[in-house]
């Protein structure tokens, strides 16, 4: 027993004095030019300024380079799309519908920088509800179109609005282009206002969103204390869950028949359109990847702290230490299987469902790292678990 | 010393049960009252479309609605206890109604319940309400002195309790690594004054080595006159630290105040001469307790014998938290044996598992979203306790049977990481967990951990 006490207290020693070294070769790292940029209460003790990570500095990039950049952007592509979409109405044609299915597709593959943030405004107003909801109720939107009269505020109508609405309408009402086109022809039709209308839902809501962040901004920025509802915490929480749910479920697992007996290609985002469900969901990697490392929305080059510089210092010493790195390896293989896949889920999972399902397998390896092991190092309070610990 | 001897004839103060009995049951009337308004009574008790069942419990069922009933009963049984009012039925009474909560659904497991359930097991055998208790005018007799050991056999529970917890924490992760601490502490990076320093490394180790240095000498120091004084002020800054650290509910305040029985009587004296003045109003229109006979401390002929329950009741309580040394593999990963044995804060481990229903014959499969059948926080612990995978698993096996599935079998899709390890599989996908089932046996699907953690 003595022996034993010895030998833990050498231990305890080598460990201790191990860990001092790791003190200094975080004091190197934090010699950092932005560092000083952006500190605002810069302490007096150095021992806490090399050991500690500037949250608010993450925050604030997070809000600054991603979050609203990402917004503005997102309202910038629809007020576009609105502008082709008028121009429908009096102009019919084959090249106006080209056009505007390209902005259509612009402003979606922005939304996938978006939809994870589901923070602020956007959680308030259901942003999310009123924009990418899939698939879509065509017998519904069928209905609001014939009655001409409709509530998109009603959750109900949820799966009648948003991008695949848009798909549904400018890919989906008839078997060819000429069937839609034919449709838009009349001017003023129940078609064309019932299109006018899912644009200028997408474009009140995005606006209420991207205009809230001025004044949330700093109040994001400052919330980055360890609750459940720190800023921190939640954008955590929404990024792993969007992960999950919006991304490998949504884009993936349902479609494939994961959860279900049989396998339901009707489910796949921009099932309408065929041939965007591939180029949406590598968008989607890009944009969880480029938060993830900490890219500028605007500028992919310039990188500020994100989950990664957060990891790396959460996990200096623990067994965990390349797991910023194991996270981006995994994602990339997940990205190396999407990229295999047909340009269309929808003909992927018809013809070769096996290859949609090992896609799948590695999008899940990527959750696991997310769900276990950096929710475990970044120890977030989370919501959910209401109940006294040990 | 002759054990005949001394619980036949060894007495003690009797106010020292008394000032126990006082703050166990307002503390339980607090406990319950708090959590009614958490409202953590639907949320763990009656929302659950599903309960996690200790293993031989499976007859305890949620009582639905009526489970505040449950709660209400509990609560006034923990008042008629603080007031010592017809105190033997209502310890009765609060033990089986207390344990029953405990029993619906393990996912609330605290080792701190456990401590309630088995200390008020124990109180039911103690003559509690011999003095300053409303019993006291009910019979009209009092007690100034009780047998040594009732008051004895609280102090080595609460002792067992300090000393066992503080054997647990020797071990490689806690004394090596500052594991989970070091994942812990980190992350209290908010906290005022203290958020800074907890981020250094040599904190972490500290805390951890302090804790457990702390757990084990806390006996010594409370049971020694000379050193009573200095333990009990370092019961108070340990649990109030860890209250402010750690989301621990009443449990700081239980031992804080269960540490009070160490002291001699007249400190009990003083305490109750405090509570006196404020229920002077109350005290005048009581009869005088002048009137009341002090009489001799006398059992009757059943309640004689029943003392001695007790000692097997403890040889349980000394044997029972080492039962692990008869399961193989790593404790902290299997946790075969890890429940009710004082292993506290000593692991942090995360879980991602999912279920994968099959068809033997047609191979047709898919997955079971969890959130269909779990609350949030069941989720959380079903998915790093065997236990709770086997028990789910056959759960969701039955579930799609009386759906019209055929040959179902029920594979689980599980990762876990420990104390800062890497996440690895944590149950064997090859093995339909609806073919096994839950037992005392080693559990021979949970994949090994690949590391060993040494220590008790």
């Amino acid at each position: 027993m003595l022996k034993n006490v010895a030998f833990c207290l050498t231990l305890f020693i080598i460990a201790f004095s191990c860990s001092s070294e790791d003190d200094q070769s975080e004091e190197v790292n934090s010699i950092d030019p932005t560092e000083s940029l952006i500190s605002k209460n810069t302490t007096q003790n150095n021992e806490s300024v090399t050991i500690s990570f500037n949250r608010e500095e993450m925050l604030a990039f997070w809000a600054d380079s991603i979050i609203v950049p990402s917004y503005k952007k997102l309202t910038a592509d629809l007020a576009i799309l609105r502008e082709q979409i008028i121009e429908l109405n009096e102009n019919a044609t084959q090249e106006k519908l080209s056009v505007i299915r390209e902005k259509w597709l612009l402003a979606y593959k922005t939304w996938q920088h978006v939809e994870m943030f589901n923070v602020g405004k956007a959680e308030e107003i259901y942003f999310l509800s009123h924009m990418n909801v899939y698939p879509v109720n065509e017998d519904r939107i069928t209905t609001n179109i014939n009655l001409g009269e409709y509530d998109l505020e009603n959750p109900n109508n949820y799966a009648t609005q948003g991008f695949p609405a848009l798909d549904f309408m400018l890919y989906g009402i008839g078997i060819n282009d000429d069937e839609i086109l034919e449709k838009y022809q009349v001017v003023d039709s129940n078609h064309y206002k019932y299109l006018i209308d899912l644009i200028d839902k997408m474009i009140s809501k995005s606006t209420i969103v991207y205009e809230d962040w001025q004044t949330f901004r700093d109040e994001f920025v400052a919330s980055s204390e360890n609750t459940a509802t720190s800023s921190i915490n939640k954008l955590s929480n929404d990024f792993i869950y969007y992960f999950e749910k919006g991304l490998r479920a949504n884009k993936f697992g349902i479609p494939a028949g994961v959860f279900s007996v049989n396998k339901l290609p009707n489910k796949v985002e921009g099932y309408y359109s065929r041939s965007f469900s591939k180029v949406l969901a590598l968008e989607s990697l890009d944009a969880v990847k480029n938060f993830f490392v900490g890219n500028a929305f605007e500028n992919e080059s310039l990188i500020g702290k994100s989950f990664q510089a957060y990891l790396s210092h959460l996990n200096t010493d623990a067994n965990n230490v390349g797991l910023g790195d194991d996270i981006l390896s995994k994602l990339a293989l997940a990205v190396e299987k999407v990229n295999e896949l047909s340009d269309s889920f929808v003909t992927q999972i018809n013809n070769d469902n096996t290859a949609m399902l090992i896609t799948y397998d590695s999008i899940q390896a990527v959750v696991v790292l997310l769900k276990v092991d950096m929710l475990q190092t970044l120890n977030i309070n989370v919501d959910y678990a209401d109940a006294d610990g040990d | 010393m002759n054990l005949k001897t001394y619980l036949e004839n060894d007495y003690t103060d009797s106010s020292k049960l008394a000032v126990f009995r006082i703050m166990f049951g307002l503390l339980m009337f607090y406990s319950l009252a708090r959590f009614w308004s958490k409202g953590w009574i639907k949320t763990l008790y009656i929302d659950p479309k599903f309960h996690f069942k200790y293993f031989g419990f499976d007859w305890i069922q949620s009582l639905g609605d009526s489970t505040y009933l449950l709660f209400i009963i509990c609560a006034l049984s923990s008042l008629f206890i603080a007031l010592g009012l017809k105190y033997r039925i209502s310890i009765i009474i609060f033990f089986v109604s207390f344990t029953y909560i405990e029993l619906i659904d393990k996912t609330t497991y605290l080792n701190h319940y456990y401590f309630i359930s088995i200390l008020s097991f124990l109180m039911c055998f103690l003559p509690a309400n011999r003095f300053y208790s409303l019993d006291n005018y009910l019979s009209q007799t009092t007690c100034e002195k009780i047998p040594k050991w009732t008051v004895d056999s609280i102090k080595l529970l609460i002792c067992i309790i300090y000393f066992y917890s503080g054997l647990a924490k020797i071990n490689s992760d806690w004394i090596l690594k500052a594991m989970p601490l070091s994942m812990w502490l980190p992350s209290k990076y908010d906290l005022p004054l203290i958020g800074s320093i907890l981020q250094l490394k040599w904190i972490h180790y500290l805390m951890s080595w302090g804790g457990m240095i702390y757990d084990l000498a806390i006996p010594f120091l409370l049971i020694n006159r000379k050193t009573r004084l200095i333990g009990f002020i370092l019961v108070v800054i340990f649990h109030l630290l860890t209250k402010a650290l750690f989301p621990i509910g009443m449990f700081p305040y239980i031992m804080i105040f269960s540490a009070f029985i160490f002291f001699d009587s007249s400190l009990h004296h003083k305490i109750i001469n405090v509570i006196n003045i404020f229920l002077k109003y109350i005290r005048q229109s009581l009869p005088k307790i002048e009137t009341i006979k002090i009489i001799q401390f006398k059992t009757n002929r059943s309640q004689y014998y029943l003392k001695y329950l007790l000692i097997p009741f403890f040889i349980f309580q000394l044997l029972f938290p080492f039962r692990y040394m008869l399961y193989p593999g790593e404790l902290f990963w299997n946790e075969q044996g890890y429940r009710f044995s004082w292993r506290v804060m000593l692991i942090e481990k995360k879980g991602y598992t999912n279920f994968k229903i099959i068809d033997s014959i047609s191979k047709k499969a898919f997955y079971v979203e969890n959130s269909d059948f779990l609350t949030a926080f069941q989720e959380k612990q079903m998915s790093f306790q065997p236990d709770f995978i086997i028990e789910y698993a056959h759960y969701l096996g039955d579930h799609f049977k009386g759906q019209g599935h055929k040959n179902i079998q029920v594979f689980a899709d599980s990762y876990v990481g420990l104390n800062g390890r890497s996440s690895k599989r944590f149950i064997d996908n090859k093995v339909d967990l609806y073919k096994k089932n839950e037992s005392f046996k080693h559990k021979k699907w949970v994949l090994p951990l690949n590391d060993e953690i040494k220590g008790f």
